[in-house]
């Protein structure tokens, strides 16, 4: 008997509460867009933020909405932005892959004669391994150079992907692993980490905004603003802002000149053997 | 209503928050004060969550053990409660998603968890033990959800300092964490002499 009535009592509340249950789901419907579903099955859905909205599930939903423009997704690419322009209607042109630059150079080394190179400390740094924390302790961290790269990884820790590391002192983007979401850039407090296209190789990976000869008691691979790389761009893409050269992407054709004659070194080359590079500037040079 | 009364109440409200609180002092609900305890923000939400799901499981609870013991069945307090917490939820969950969209996103994720919050279950379970009327069980169930929502940001706060300190290789991560939640759970047990009414 008793069985009957612990039966009774389960059974009973069991369909009370599914009766309650699905008269709730009636009453408290909501009604959403099959649309959204399908938005976010051509998402990563890495949750990655790079687009400016929380979560896949945030942007989806904009762009139903309207609010947002198709293609924001770094990591989804081309392929994600066709899709979903597929879903919603319209036709959606190449989205540009875009990966992080670390602007900084300021590996730390040592060159064929035995001297140092890199960025110089001005002192030894022993506290939290964060780089907020360290850049607030002595004046602007440890570091001589107040822009450069603190080397403590909050980038690192922010990378979902696994595509920055430090290298001697100094974050690297492994740019086959990078997905352009940028959570690495707000991590960084020295807002050092900008967004380049992927197939730009000309970049300018120093943000020294100190005059040039602060920069290079700081630091031996530092922009110093001298110029040559203004004069030599035959498209005029590149140009001086407070001691820091800054390349227009939108002009620039990744010709290479610039990082064949920069005396720093820093910028990176499109092309690979230093012959074909010198042949390049003296062909320039005679026109 | 007697000042007896009142001053019962308050005493339940005092007990449930700081002397006799769910999670360090009796150690229900250690899943989400672990698993959701990451950020201040977050734990603040899952705190809110689970305070709103236990007072209402706590009325819902108390008008089916009247039920339960009816029919002289209170052995099956502890299975029919899961089924009308998990129920409480579900329901929450819908309500809130028509009526109030903004508060259903903010607290997202955490609505459904809360159906395996064993805290909830404690506190209806408790109620039913100390023979708590109506309007006791519900104060018991709200301020067991304060008390989760301050272990879990106080919490919270801890491990956003330590995740940041250079502790030891063996120690780092799940390690620390367990030993900063032993930490608090033992500066709770400093309420347990206070006796206010």
């Amino acid at each position: 008997m008793d069985i009957l009535i612990a039966i009774g009592i389960l059974g009973g509340l069991g369909l009370v509460f599914g009766l309650v249950l699905s008269a709730a789901s009636k009453v408290f419907y909501v009604e959403t867009d099959p649309r959204l579903e399908k938005l976010n099955e051509c998402l990563p859905g890495a949750n990655c933020g790079g687009c400016g909205y929380a979560g896949c599930g945030g942007y989806a939903e904009a762009v139903l909405k309207g609010e947002a423009a198709i293609g924001l997704c770094a990591s989804g690419g081309t392929e994600c932005a066709q899709a979903m322009g597929e879903i919603m209607g319209v036709k959606v042109s190449d989205v540009a892959r875009k990966v992080a630059l670390v602007r900084c150079s300021g590996y730390r080394g040592v060159d064929a004669d035995g001297k140092e190179t890199g960025a110089k400390l001005k002192g030894e740094y022993e506290g939290f391994s964060d780089c907020l924390a360290a850049s607030k302790v002595g004046g602007n961290g440890p570091l001589a150079c107040k822009f450069g790269c603190l080397g403590f990884g909050n980038c690192v820790k922010a990378c979902k992907y696994d595509a920055l590391h430090i290298v001697d002192g100094v974050a690297k983007v492994d740019t086959e692993r990078c997905k352009g979401c940028m959570a690495c850039a707000t991590a960084c407090p020295r807002n050092l980490i900008v967004p380049v296209d992927y197939d730009k190789h000309t970049v300018i990976a120093c943000a020294s905004h100190a005059k040039g000869a602060v920069t290079v008691r700081g630091c031996t691979q530092g922009c110093i603003g001298c110029g040559i790389c203004v004069k030599i761009c035959p498209h005029d893409a590149i140009k001086i802002e407070n001691n820091l050269a800054i390349i227009d992407y939108s002009i620039c054709t990744s010709c290479g000149l610039c990082s064949a004659v920069c005396p720093k070194k820093l910028i990176a080359s499109p092309i690979d053997t230093p012959e074909e590079v010198l042949a390049i500037v003296k062909a320039h040079m005679k026109k | 209503m007697g000042e007896g009364y009142i001053q019962a109440l308050l005493g339940i409200l005092l007990s449930a928050v700081l002397t006799e609180n769910y999670i360090l002092v009796k150690f229900y609900g250690i899943c989400p004060f672990m698993g959701v305890s990451k950020k201040i923000d977050t734990a603040l939400g899952m705190g809110m969550a689970v305070t709103f799901v236990m007072a209402l499981a706590s009325a819902a609870c108390w008008a089916v053990n009247l039920a339960l013991v009816a029919l002289q069945a209170e052995y099956m307090q502890t299975v029919a409660f899961i089924l009308v917490i998990a129920s409480i939820v579900q329901v929450v969950e819908m309500f809130l998603k028509k009526s109030v969209p903004a508060l259903y996103k903010a607290l997202g994720v955490f609505l459904p968890l809360i159906t395996t919050n064993c805290a909830v279950l404690g506190v209806a379970l408790v109620n039913v033990q100390e023979g708590y009327d109506f309007l006791q069980s519900v104060i018991n169930g709200a301020a067991g959800g304060l008390g989760f929502t301050l272990a879990i940001v106080l919490f919270a706060s801890m491990r956003e300092r330590v995740d940041k300190t250079d502790c030891p290789q063996a120690f780092k991560g799940f390690p620390i964490t367990l030993i900063s939640a032993g930490l608090l759970a033992l500066a709770f047990m400093g309420f347990s002499g206070l006796k206010i009414f």
